[in-house]
């Protein structure tokens, strides 16, 4: 199915959030996630389902003023 | 020393971390301005490109505080939603929160936020709120929870130190008790000089550190004027006045009578 992944849609066959990040190579790395406009805490990733045409936001640490 | 949320700063000088020639030059413009608070923020990671990973790993070897943002939310939502964010990331329940009303000036959007700091306060964050120096403002910002008020000098970026000098010293005198940090709009240190002695307890610069010629030079130059300025007021300057007052005594001056 197709997600929309930081503003790009992306093929994906995971079924909820934790498969997707590691699918999409996030691995290990300090991020932060919102799912169609709710944030979701690394505790929820898993069981966190997907569906078709869903928006997902994964942040990081940047600079900022 | 003034404290924010019950933590006691020596430094009244937060530094942000944008717009820096060089990650090298962001950390010797921080070690430089001596601040213990920096500014941070989130964006959109590639799981390619892994920007924000190496950055984080330079704040934290720094070894300050960080007050995460929520810059260029316009709503509502989308600032609550990028503060639980932040909060999760960077392990602090401290946000500035910044909601936007309008692009030109980024002037804040006094109404969301005022409801977003109610909902933030009212979840255990410590809004830092960024905004005018409008009294009835400031007000429903401290009846939502907020124990500490960040009203902007000037348009963010622009460099022109305190617009409003009256607006500012009667947020000050209304709140004497409310931490009160100038946030944006500064140029010069002279403008942070300023705003100390005017008994603002902090001051937060970006732009005009990270995008002066020497940016490590100027963190220095305003680390000094920050401490100028609350020394003066420690020390109580004197009212200006309209006629001059000789300094030197007039009692046994020579040539008279």
């Amino acid at each position: 199915m197709k997600i929309l992944v930081n503003g790009a849609w992306r093929d994906t066959r995971a079924v909820d959030l934790a498969a997707a990040l590691a699918e999409l190579g996030y691995g290990e790395t300090v991020v932060a996630t919102a799912l169609n406009g709710e944030f979701v805490p690394v505790s929820s990733r898993v069981g966190a389902r997907l569906a078709e045409g869903d928006r997902l936001e994964v942040l990081a640490p940047m600079q900022g003023g | 020393m003034f404290k924010v949320y019950g933590t006691e700063l020596r430094s009244r000088l937060l530094l942000g971390t944008s717009r820096y020639p060089s990650p090298a030059i962001l950390t010797d413009a921080v070690q430089a301005s001596r601040a213990q608070v920096v500014t941070v923020s989130l964006r959109r990671e590639s799981s390619g490109e892994r920007a924000g990973q190496g950055f984080w790993s330079i704040i934290r070897e720094l070894g300050v505080r960080v007050l995460p943002n929520t810059a260029g939310c316009h709503s509502v939502k989308e600032a609550v939603t990028t503060a639980h964010m932040a909060r999760e990331v960077f392990g602090t329940p401290w946000i500035k929160l910044e909601v936007i009303g309008e692009d030109d000036t980024l002037q804040p959007d006094v109404f969301g936020l005022t409801e977003a700091a109610r909902l933030l306060c009212a979840e255990g964050f410590e809004v830092f709120p960024y905004t005018t120096e409008d009294l009835v403002v400031a007000e429903r910002l401290l009846a939502a929870g907020c124990r500490v008020l960040m009203p902007w000098g000037a348009p963010i970026g622009s460099g022109r130190g305190l617009n409003n000098l009256f607006g500012l010293k009667a947020l000050r005198a209304h709140f004497p008790e409310v931490p009160l940090i100038i946030d944006a709009g500064l140029g010069v240190p002279s403008h942070a000089a300023q705003a100390l002695e005017l008994g603002f307890d902090a001051v937060l610069i970006n732009t005009a550190v990270a995008q002066a010629r020497d940016p490590v030079q100027m963190a220095a130059a305003f680390a000094q004027a920050v401490e100028a300025g609350a020394a003066a007021r420690l020390a109580g300057p004197i009212e200006p006045r309209d006629l001059a007052a000789p300094s030197t005594p007039l009692i046994g001056t020579a040539f008279r009578g």
